[in-house]
């Protein structure tokens, strides 16, 4: 039934995949002494930026966020700024549930805030750009029949499955294996990579899987 | 509501699991047989091979002067001119450095390695045996009783030396009537700096200048009691060492050529002065010999000893001094004291190095012999190697003397590679496993934690079975006879712990299989038919969310990194499971009431009951409860203490108690905080109990809530003041201090007493008015409609709703700031009670609130702070708990009963031991706040058990408190009714009423009552039993870890330990809301009457 919306998910999943995988690569040709594990901030950044652009862009050709009811300019430019502001809210949001977490409070504020610029642009970008400047619709996506669409399905699974990875990338951080990605925050970011990663790759494997029992109410 | 079924099978529970974890620990720490032999004059062998009597012999000193100061680090024994700065704790014995350094060969500083545990009697133990102390006497240093093995005390006694002692009383009932004069002082009173060491210097010159005496111990305290009481980085300390170094110039000035002059440490300490451990600085003290003639035969050189062990002075003392070596020593001479060759004709004769060995080889292979005779746990091949070398060595050194040839430094090698390689066969016997106990120990446990989870799975079945432990106990017991006749039988002998093992794996075994048939026939009762499952594939409750979460506390376990980083991986872990259930609440569409989309046909609306106002309302009450439950989750991580192995960790300020604290504004602004959150602990009980209506009767628990709690905390609060005051400031005060050190805490202590007392006589809360006037009800005089379902119902049908109804209008009508409105005559019943909505929780919370004033009472006063955000996380965790049942409620998904959820206990017991931590305690030996010992006994004690329990208490507190409050988690829900139901009218009409019965519905239907409470306790216990499962696992699987004495084993105890006192509460727990409902029983059967007639 939803064939062709599947590929359409799949193939664009692959296209943010390889931005992730393209953000990993690139640097390490052009900067010199570049490794994901010395430099991580400047990696943690070009992906970070790499998916945001990536997301923008496709979701933006592709046209899946909900028709805006107005088309006055200023009613866009506001759109715009509450997205802005949100994401910005999202990142406070994110850098407190991680300290919450254990995180140190003032020694690498630095690290900690760019793993929630990280899971921003992973999930709260993807929320924006499918759903709009509208946290009720957030928050009511993430329910057993909050799903309105195959976009909000594979939503669900990509953040799920991106926010999982970073708190399994927490594991690690005791261990006394003094290995280069134990230090905060690579095992948690690298984490959060490998989950959207997954999130990418089972979301259309999964409602392709399932599309005989899926139902979308207001399909 | 069965109340003794109940008790009873939580209480066989209980003990199997003590019988899985009583096996396993005498299978995982053994303990070390002693050898009741002693060395005479006559069996030392001369060099040579001669026989002779050795004590008749020149020996090379006369005299010896030991001075033992306890906790002499290393770190304070050494002098560094370069350091500008020294801290309070160094360069302070400038003594020890000019005198090595001006004669080299009279005297020599060395690190001094003590085996652990380095507490006091152990140590004394080591030093004068010189055989290895065991893992599990570390519990006697407590009431330390005669040495029996064979020591350098005894032998000194037997060639007739006369030993003069002074200090420590340890060493006094260590070493009854063997001293030819004693001086003991007092030892246990840690607070006491300065008792001990001034009794000793009344004597110690006296003595010395006197001939009355051949070796002169002395022990000193201070330096020790100083640590304990400041930590090493106070100038109290500094105070102290330089005492010291004065005390050894003194001796020094006074010492004769004859006389040797040991100064020692028994153990090192830790930054925060504590000792007991294994880390290097409890381990390293330091050692110091002197003489007036020459002591060294070469100046230091680089085959000089970096450390000496601990066991190495007993043989070295003994040749030097000229009396035989203890029987069971395993040491080895200290070989820079010999001359490598034996000078002839030098004027203090003395034996050469290769002799010294040869002496010392031939008593530790005797000893060796005697032992391996008496106990088979050194490894044969081992034993035999061991032989083989001493026979090899024997024949060449008796070879190379019998040619009259001088021994070749490899011979003496060889011999002391033949010593070192028998000690450290001892130490690795001594630690030896039992792995038949152990594997046993692990089934049942094993067993016993299905079983809990069985039983909570099915307590709705099982409570209706009578009789379940009938026929497994009367076969347990037949099955222990029979083990223990069929041992009698083959052996001769019965050993109890095979035959409790297989009692209780009998029993349990026999539980299961009941269960099982019992869940059968219901299933068959109620007509469906057992699911099939196969036994292999993974049953869907392990991948629940909240056991998952258990799962992996569990695992936990397993790794040492996650032991020592523990405090925070459970807060980890609180805290992701406590995300988890909005996240939950959420995807099922609860947390938000949905919008009414006009696309959504309103039919696929759950529910009817479903009201926006009501859940938007209990929504914002349970995030807000989050909100307090992360706060004070992330405030507890500031508590923490350090481990050892945290290499960069600075133990939280507030475990230190006030009076170290040295800066006074601190000091102030630390114990206005203290009481400010006494005061806040006090004032949220209070408040709570008041709110519903629990202090209105005259009942005991009533005067208990209003009398007893504040004059606590007012005690509480005094003794923080009196505790603090600096000793030296309010010099004419000091007998005023003194008595209140002793006094208020007392108080506090009956206090407390007698609040339990009353809690438990008179457990109700209910505050009954009968009015006079009402005569005129009879139950046909128009009867309200909303009360009864028909006129026919019965008196007590009516009474059992009609009395909550009466109480929540009072309440109302208070919380309205209103006098209770009379009821008008004729039409409204005459019965008013107040409480009864609370009538289970009000005792527990009460209970709850006592016991931790009491257990706070036994903490640094800074950990008060630790405690109200205690409280605070209770009450979120309830609150959540209650505002996510009620969710369920209100959209019609919940079950119906009064279950507790697995995740709120999982959170529960989480929450037990992130405080554990959060309260300052580690799972570590040196952890142990000794301090809780002398709360209100600042002299000291005379028994054990009193000390054991106080500090028992003060380690486990936070289990306690969650352990008893543990019922609240079935109670909330039902509290919490009230504001739902109030919530659903919007105020003011009168439909709501019929649901608000709070706690009376437990009454209502006490089968579904006694099935939740079985319920709960068994899922808390199945929690806490499967950490120890887990920690047990451990320490069997990492038995040859690197960390096996340093995190598991200790982990393990403390687990253990933690179970053994969760436990206990729980029952302690259960056993109140069941003595409630005796009294709720009665008080009905008592109201009865009175109102029908």
């Amino acid at each position: 039934m939803w064939d062709q919306e599947i590929r359409q998910m799949a193939s664009s999943h692959a296209i943010m995949a390889s931005g992730v995988f393209m953000a990993t690569v690139v640097p390490a040709v052009l900067v010199p002494g570049f490794s994901v594990y010395g430099t991580h901030l400047l990696w943690l950044y070009s992906v970070a930026g790499a998916v945001a652009v990536v997301n923008i862009t496709l979701f933006w050709l592709l046209g899946v966020s909900p028709p805006t009811k107005k088309h006055t300019i200023t009613y866009k430019v506001s759109r715009l700024v509450r997205s802005c502001l949100y994401l910005l809210l999202s990142c406070l949001f994110f850098h407190t549930v991680v300290i919450l977490y254990g995180a140190p409070l003032l020694e690498t504020a630095l690290e900690t805030f760019s793993l929630a610029v990280l899971l921003t642009s992973l999930t709260t970008l993807r929320c924006v750009c499918v759903l709009g400047p509208n946290v009720q619709a957030w928050i009511r996506v993430f329910s057993r029949h909050g799903a309105m669409s195959v976009w909000d399905t594979s939503l669900q699974m990509v953040v799920g499955c991106s926010v999982v990875g970073a708190w399994l990338g927490a594991f690690p951080i005791p261990l006394d294996w003094d290995r280069p990605w134990q230090v905060w925050p690579v095992s948690c970011s690298l984490g959060a990579v490998i989950g959207y990663l997954t999130g990418l790759v089972a979301a259309p494997a999964w409602i392709h899987w399932h599309r005989k029992h899926l139902t979308y109410k207001s399909k | 509501m069965k109340r003794l079924p109940i008790l009873v099978l939580l209480l066989w529970l209980c003990a199997m699991f003590y019988v899985g974890i009583f096996l396993f620990v005498g299978g995982f720490l053994l303990v070390r047989l002693e050898v009741n032999r002693t060395s005479t004059c006559g069996d030392v062998l001369l060099p040579g091979g001669q026989q002779g009597d050795f004590c008749q012999g020149q020996p090379r000193f006369r005299r010896a002067v030991v001075l033992i100061i306890d906790a002499l680090k290393i770190d304070f024994a050494r002098f560094d001119p370069a350091k500008k700065e020294p801290r309070p704790f160094e360069n302070k014995l400038p003594v020890l450095e000019e005198v090595t350094s001006s004669k080299p060969t009279h005297a020599r500083l060395f690190p001094f390695r003590a085996d652990p545990p380095t507490t006091t009697m152990q140590r004394i133990k080591g030093f004068t045996t010189g055989s290895l102390p065991t893992f599990i006497d570390v519990g006697n240093n407590f009431a330390s009783s005669a040495i029996l093995e064979d020591n350098l005390v005894h032998q000194l006694a037997e060639v007739g030396k006369r030993v003069v002692f002074m200090g420590d009383d340890t060493w006094e009932s260590l070493f009854p009537k063997k001293f030819h004069r004693s001086l003991p002082f007092p030892s246990f009173n840690v607070k006491d700096l300065h008792t001990v060491d001034n009794g000793i210097l009344q004597h110690l010159y006296n003595i010395m200048v006197s001939d009355d005496w051949d070796v002169l111990v002395a022990h000193f305290l201070g330096v020790d009691h100083c640590g304990h009481r400041f930590g090493p980085d106070h100038p109290a300390m500094a105070d102290k060492l330089t005492q010291m170094d004065g005390v050894i110039r003194s001796v020094l000035d006074r010492l004769q050529n004859d006389t040797l002059l040991v100064v020692m440490g028994d153990h090192g300490m830790t930054d925060t002065g504590d000792h007991g451990g294994e880390s290097q600085k409890e381990t390293d003290a330091a050692i110091f010999l002197y003489s007036p003639s020459p002591l060294f035969p070469a100046s230091p050189s680089q085959s000089d000893p970096e450390v000496v062990p601990q066991t190495d002075l007993v043989p070295t003392l003994a040749l030097l001094l000229g009396i035989p070596i203890p029987y069971s020593s395993v040491g080895q001479v200290l070989l820079p004291l010999f001359p490598a060759n034996r000078q002839s004709g030098g004027a203090p004769a003395g034996l050469s190095q290769a002799e010294a060995l040869w002496i010392n080889a031939k008593q530790v292979n005797r000893f060796l012999e005697t032992y391996s005779s008496m106990a088979k746990d050194i490894p044969p091949e081992r034993l035999s190697q061991l032989q083989a070398d001493f026979s090899h060595l024997s024949s060449k050194y008796l070879s190379t003397v019998k040619e009259g040839r001088s021994p070749t430094p490899e011979l003496v090698a060889s011999l002391q590679g033949y010593l070192t390689s028998v000690r450290d066969t001892c130490r690795a016997t001594w630690a030896r496993f039992n792995p038949a106990k152990m594997a046993a120990g692990i089934a049942i446990l094993a067993c016993a934690c299905v079983l809990c989870y069985v039983l909570s799975e099915m307590s709705s079945v099982l409570v209706r079975e009578s009789g379940l432990l009938r026929v497994p106990l009367v076969a347990a017991t037949v099955v222990g006879v029979c083990v223990a006749a069929s041992q009698l039988f083959t052996q001769g002998y019965a050993e109890g712990s095979w035959c409790l093992a297989a009692a209780a794996l009998s029993s349990e075994v026999l539980v299961l299989w009941r269960a099982r048939r019992a869940r059968k026939t219901a299933a068959a009762e109620v007509g469906e038919v057992a699911p099939r499952r196969g036994w292999l594939t993974p049953p869907r409750f392990l991948l629940t969310p909240p056991l998952l979460v258990l799962l992996l506390r569990c695992a936990s376990l397993l790794s040492d990194s996650y032991v020592i980083a523990e405090g925070r991986v459970v807060t980890f872990m609180l805290f992701s499971l406590s995300l988890y259930v909005p996240f939950h609440l959420n995807w099922d569409g609860l947390l938000l009431p949905p919008v009414h989309d006009p696309l959504k046909p309103a039919g696929l609306l759950p529910s009817p009951v479903l009201s926006p106002l009501a859940m938007r309302r209990e929504s914002s009450t349970f995030l807000a409860c989050l909100g307090v439950l992360v706060g004070s989750l992330y405030l507890s991580l500031f508590f923490h203490g350090c481990r050892e192995e945290q290499g960069s960790c600075q133990p939280s300020p507030f475990l230190s108690p006030l009076s170290r604290v040295q800066d006074s504004r601190l000091k102030n602004l630390h114990y206005i905080l203290s009481l400010a959150s006494l005061g806040a602990w006090t004032y949220l009980l209070r408040r709570w109990l008041r709110h519903y209506g629990n202090l209105n009767s005259l009942g005991g628990t009533v005067f208990t809530a209003r009398w007893i709690l504040p004059l606590l905390s007012v005690c509480l609060g005094l003794h923080w003041a009196v505790s603090a005051t600096p000793e030296d400031s309010f010099r004419n005060l000091a007998e005023l201090i003194s008595l209140g050190q002793r006094a208020l805490p007392r108080v506090a202590f009956s206090l407390l007493g007698l609040g339990l007392a009353l809690l438990w006589l008179d457990p109700l809360t209910v505050f009954i008015k009968t009015r006079a006037a009402a005569p005129v009800r009879s139950p046909v005089s128009l009867p309200p409609p909303r009360y009864r379902a028909s006129t026919g119902i019965s008196t007590q049908a009516e009474l059992h709703h009609l009395i909550p109804q009466l109480y929540q209008r009072m309440r109302r009508s208070l919380e309205d700031g209103e006098p209770a409105r009379v009821p008008e005559g004729g039409d409204r019943p005459a019965v008013e009670a107040y409480g009864l909505g609370t009538v289970y929780s009000a005792p527990v919370v009460l209970l709850c609130g006592l016991l931790g004033m009491g257990l706070l009472l036994l903490h640094p006063e800074g950990m008060s702070l630790a405690f109200l955000l205690l409280l605070l996380e209770m009450g979120a965790l309830l609150q959540m708990h209650a505002s996510s049942t009620t969710l369920n409620a209100l959209q019609g998904t919940h079950s119906g009963g009064f279950s507790v959820p697995w995740t709120p206990v999982v959170l529960w017991s989480l929450a037990a031991t992130q405080f554990f931590h959060a309260t300052g305690h580690l799972p570590t030996f040196p952890s142990i706040q000794w301090a809780a010992a002398f709360v209100g006994f600042p002299g000291g004690h005379t028994g054990t058990i009193l000390p054991a329990s106080l500090v028992t208490l003060n380690t486990f507190s936070s289990h306690i408190l969650f352990a008893v409050a543990c019922p609240l988690l079935l109670f909330w829900p039902l509290v919490c009714e009230v504001r739902a139901g109030r919530g659903g009218r919007g105020g003011g009409g009168e439909e709501g009423e019929d649901n608000a019965i709070m706690e009376m519905r437990l009454r209502e239907s006490p089968q579904q009552f006694s099935s939740a409470l079985l319920q709960l306790a068994t899922r808390y216990l199945f929690i806490n039993g499967a950490q120890v499962f887990a920690s047990v696992c451990a320490a069997a699987i990492l038995r040859r870890h690197l960390m096996v004495w340093k995190v598991f084993a200790p982990k393990l105890m403390f687990e253990a330990s933690g179970f053994l006192v969760s436990s206990v509460f729980v029952l302690v727990g259960v056993t109140l809301v069941i003595r409630v409902d005796v009294a709720v029983g009665r008080w009905f059967k008592r109201l009865l009457p009175d109102t029908s007639g």
